[in-house]
């Protein structure tokens, strides 16, 4: 018997969705609009254009003053041609896509949204990033008028980072929409998730201050040995770059309590510029948006290449990649080049040529990062790199 | 079997001939030498063995310097033979030639045919008609200067006594000289011992003004394909577009080639030979069978460009008076004459003898025979090697349509759809096969030894990478296109009796260099036209891929109606085909 082929049954019927919020109402006009100016100049017959920020570093202004990347205005502008008609066809699907998501209240993960894409034939995108590439593309078009990818109802497939602390994070429960308290101290050995969007939840602490670590590692031993306790802090664990929710929710409840936040990560380039950084003052790719997802009050606690010296760390040697990434840093990153401090330290990092792990601090013992490290250095935390 | 002992007897293998030759060797040794001692030679011995070898002799031993070493070919040869005699006629007396070529099985066999060939020519008179078919080496054409097919007089007959001696059938002619003259029948055997022809003849009926049907049996083999008589005959009517060309294959097809123009080829003058293109034995013939009794009016009669002050000229370098009667000079003082000759510096001779096909005409019959979306043509002026005019012509007929995209005056890019070929035999190859190479002399098509021509080497020479085409190193380019080239000459320096390839002189060789240079930078826009139009073919093809999804999402988003995105799909297909620049 031969097995028989799925066919997809026609869809139920829809549900009846609630009013539009104010931020449907503007995704759809934003919609809509666009839709409206590439049709008529079509029809004038002329060639239409869309203009979308400069989403790159080139196009990022770092002021000490705002504290985050700021856009500037260089405007990247798509004319319809031979060339564009393939990612002109697709951003507009993306639209109609977003558009449909509003339309019946619901949403698609950015993976989901690549696989809604394999029903347009020939405009399907290939691999995710180039559907990633698209999305992003609407929403900074958009983003001059506030909307975010979240409102055009798509969500970051990435997962949250991790929490643990003296921390009670308040949100609805999903079916009945009731308060929920979340106790972060209460996860035994796990640790509280942090969702994909965090707009709608509201914080209850009495700890001093934030420590975003690096690795996953570092965050157990840290939570295990109950150091958010001994040290009264939030421990937040970014597992590599902080997503955009766990940015996100770090500056509510950062601006929420007025709490300093630390950052704790690896000593070498890739951490400081693409981790760190990108914590602090934003992306260049997200440049449109680091207004909202950033956290310009943090600050560096190490391992700086200070330490590996003070503490006498083991180290590795920098790769090629690393050396260029530094370089480049020093030559083209606005938010290194306003910072005399980060010059130093990193012109420091390429004199020796060595770059050090969060977890090289176990030679001195398992917990000497405990008893040792972190108090020592959050005694003198204005000698943070900013 | 009683006709295929002679077959064998052609067509044995090398080690077979050999035994055979021995054999009889043997037998007329023993009777020769039967009083003689065995042991050394004497010059008595050897002198009584030899003796003057017939032409026939010479032709049974020697058949593929004559084109007849394998029974394919021929049946090829026999039929171009007769058909380059029949045009050679034709043309002669300014007749359009209309020419019709018969291949038919004898009884059920697939290994002899008789081969037939008809023309509307002027028909030949009845005392010539034995010499001309059964005699070699007979002919109008070996002792004068003019560009004509054949040159000794060695190729009908030929054929003749091949299919004597592989079927042992004489050669039946018809002939009718005029509209007032008797047709006449005849059959003609030929005594190969003393090269003459034995023959009988009788007034028929026949039913046309004038013309010549000779008819051959012979051992063949006949197949399709390349180097079929079939393409050999298209060969010949791309080269000679004025001729009506019918043929009639053993299966009972009929396969015509229209005539493609009215204009018969430009009338050929005859030219004395030039002093520069002569060898030492011809002008002792020369010397022994001339009229004139003194060096100096030999020198002016019986050469062209050679005058008074130029014949004292070389006397004077020879060291010989001019009053000498040329037959009472001897061996030295003729080598003298010759090298006086070499050194002197002699007026090119004339070239109206030559008449090339020109430009117009090699088109029209390309554009009749091969289907292509692109033609050009070059006939370069004709120049001069050792003494003998010649002039090359190149010919391309380049793309197969269907794979040619065309740009429509509204600008719109459509491929051109594919004619269904009316002949069966497609000269273009393929666009990643090597491409066809067509050669010619004096109109000729030249289907053997391709390898050996001195056009093949000028054609593998010629960088044609400069004009848009792949070329593998040292071989033939790639892509779909057929290169015509055409030598016309008094003389063609072919490399055997059988005329199957060019010999490589140099000045030969640089006028097909520079012929294919002037064709192939006319074709080398053209081809870079094309890629650039494919290309743009290409990126329509993507914008049209796209454009229905870009209105669709239009569509879905501003809820517009069929009609609005129709007119939308429409008018965006406008603007985008537009903005093309081209």
């Amino acid at each position: 018997m031969a097995a028989k082929k799925f066919t997809p049954q026609p869809p139920p019927k829809k549900k009846a969705r609630g009013p539009l919020s104010d931020f449907d109402k503007i995704t759809m006009k934003e919609i809509t609009a666009c839709a409206t100016h590439v049709l008529a100049a079509i029809r004038a017959q002329g060639k239409p254009e869309l203009k979308f920020p400069d989403r790159s570093l080139k196009n990022a202004r770092y002021d000490k003053k705002d504290g985050y990347f700021v856009m500037g205005r260089s405007r990247v502008e798509r004319t319809l041609s031979v060339n564009t008609v393939k990612s002109f066809a697709q951003t507009l699907k993306m639209m109609a896509l977003s558009q449909q998501l509003v339309d019946e209240d619901d949403f698609a993960t950015k993976r989901e949204a690549y696989y809604v894409s394999k029903n347009w034939d020939e405009a399907k995108f290939e691999e995710q990033p180039e559907s990633d590439a698209a999305m992003d593309d609407i929403e900074a078009l958009f983003s001059l008028e506030g909307v975010m990818r979240e409102h055009l109802r798509f969500k970051a497939d990435e997962h949250g980072g991790k929490v643990a602390g003296q921390l009670v994070v308040l949100d609805r429960d999903r079916e009945s929409g009731r308060p929920l308290r979340i106790d972060c101290t209460g996860f035994g050995s796990g640790a509280y998730s942090i969702p994909s969007s965090v707009e709608h939840l509201g914080f209850e602490t009495k700890a001093k201050f934030i420590l975003v670590i690096e690795t996953i590692g570092m965050f157990e031993r840290l939570s295990q040995h109950n150091y958010w306790k001994t040290a009264n802090c939030i421990l937040i664990g970014t597992a590599g770059v902080p997503t955009r929710a766990t940015r996100r929710f770090v500056r509510k409840l950062s601006d929420a309590h007025k709490l300093p936040v630390f950052a704790f990560n690896d000593c070498d380039p890739y951490a400081f510029s693409n981790i760190y950084r990108t914590l602090k003052v934003g992306s260049g790719n997200a440049v449109h948006l680091n207004q909202f997802f950033c956290v310009p009050n943090a600050r560096f606690l190490g391992v700086s290449p200070q330490d590996i010296e003070d503490y006498d760390l083991p180290t590795h040697a920098l790769k090629d990649v690393d050396i260029k990434r530094a370089q480049d840093m020093l030559k083209n990153d606005p938010f290194f080049q306003a910072h005399k401090e980060w010059q130093k330290a990193i012109e420091m990092m390429l004199k020796t040529g060595q770059r050090a792990e969060q977890q090289a601090l176990a030679k001195h013992g398992l917990n000497f990062v405990i008893d040792e490290y972190l108090p020592k250095k959050l005694k003198e935390a204005q000698k943070f790199l900013p | 079997m009683s006709t295929s002992t002679g077959q064998q007897d052609l067509f044995a293998t090398e080690t077979d001939t050999m035994t055979d030759a021995k054999a009889t060797k043997g037998a007329r040794e023993k009777t020769a030498r039967e009083p003689a001692a065995r042991g050394a030679e004497t010059a008595e011995s050897m002198a009584k063995r030899q003796r003057e070898i017939s032409v026939s002799e010479f032709f049974t031993k020697n058949r593929h310097l004559l084109g007849f070493d394998s029974p394919r070919k021929a049946l090829l040869t026999a039929v171009k033979e007769a058909v380059d005699n029949s045009l050679d006629a034709c043309e002669e007396a300014r007749i359009a030639p209309d020419i019709v070529v018969t291949i038919a099985r004898i009884g059920q066999s697939e290994k002899q045919f008789t081969m037939t060939v008809e023309d509307n020519g002027p028909g030949i008179v009845k005392a010539q008609v034995p010499n001309v078919f059964g005699r070699l080496l007979y002919g109008s054409k070996f002792h004068r200067l003019r560009q004509s097919r054949g040159q000794q007089g060695i190729g009908i007959s030929a054929a003749g006594m091949y299919g004597q001696l592989t079927t042992g059938a004489p050669v039946r002619v018809r002939t009718k000289p005029g509209k007032k003259s008797v047709p006449l029948a005849f059959e003609i055997k030929i005594d190969t011992a003393r090269n003459r022809p034995e023959f009988k003849d009788t007034a028929i009926e026949w039913d046309k003004d004038h013309g010549t049907e000779v008819a051959i049996d012979m051992e063949g083999e006949y197949r399709r394909g390349q180097k079929s008589i079939e393409e050999f005959l298209k060969l010949m009517a791309v080269a000679n577009p004025h001729v009506k060309l019918t043929f009639k294959d053993p299966d009972g097809n009929v396969i015509e080639y229209h005539r493609g123009t009215k204009e018969l080829p430009k009338e050929v003058e005859e030219i004395k030979p030039h002093p520069h293109g002569v060898e030492l034995g011809i002008l002792l013939k020369m010397m022994a069978e001339s009229e004139n009794r003194t060096v100096s009016a030999f020198l002016q009669q019986d050469f062209s460009r050679v005058g008074p002050m130029v014949a004292k000229e070389i006397c004077a370098k020879a060291g010989i008076k001019p009053e000498t009667n040329p037959r009472r000079l001897d061996a030295a003082a003729v080598q003298k004459l010759k090298a006086a000759i070499d050194a002197t510096k002699i007026m090119a001779p004339p070239l109206s003898c030559i008449a090339p096909i020109g430009e117009e005409l090699i088109l029209a019959g390309l554009k009749k025979e091969v289907e292509a979306d692109f033609y050009v043509a070059t006939s370069r002026r004709p120049v001069v090697y050792r003494g003998h005019p010649f002039a090359i012509e190149v010919g391309i007929a380049y793309g197969k349509p269907g794979d040619t995209l065309h740009m429509t005056d509204a600008g719109k890019i459509v491929e051109v759809a594919t004619k269904k070929a009316e002949n069966q035999e497609v000269l273009m190859g393929n666009a990643d096969e090597p491409i066809r190479l067509i050669r010619f002399a004096n109109r000729v098509p030249l289907v053997f030894q391709q390898s050996a021509c001195a056009i093949t080497k000028a054609v593998i020479a010629t960088n044609w990478k400069n004009y848009g085409l792949q070329q593998p190193r040292g071989s033939l380019p790639i892509g779909p296109m057929v290169v015509f080239v055409h030598i016309a000459s008094v003389w063609v320096p072919f490399t055997s009796e059988s005329k199957e390839a060019i010999a490589s002189y140099d000045e030969i060789l640089e006028e097909l260099r520079l012929g294919l240079m002037e064709a192939g930078r006319k074709l080398g826009k053209h081809v870079r036209k094309g890629k650039k139009l494919a290309n743009e073919f290409k990126k329509r093809n993507y914008i049209e891929t796209y454009i229905p999804h870009l209105v669709v999402a239009l569509k879905d988003i501003l809820k517009l109606d069929e009609k609005e995105a129709a007119k939308a799909r429409e008018s965006l297909t406008v603007v985008l085909e537009k903005s093309r620049k081209l």
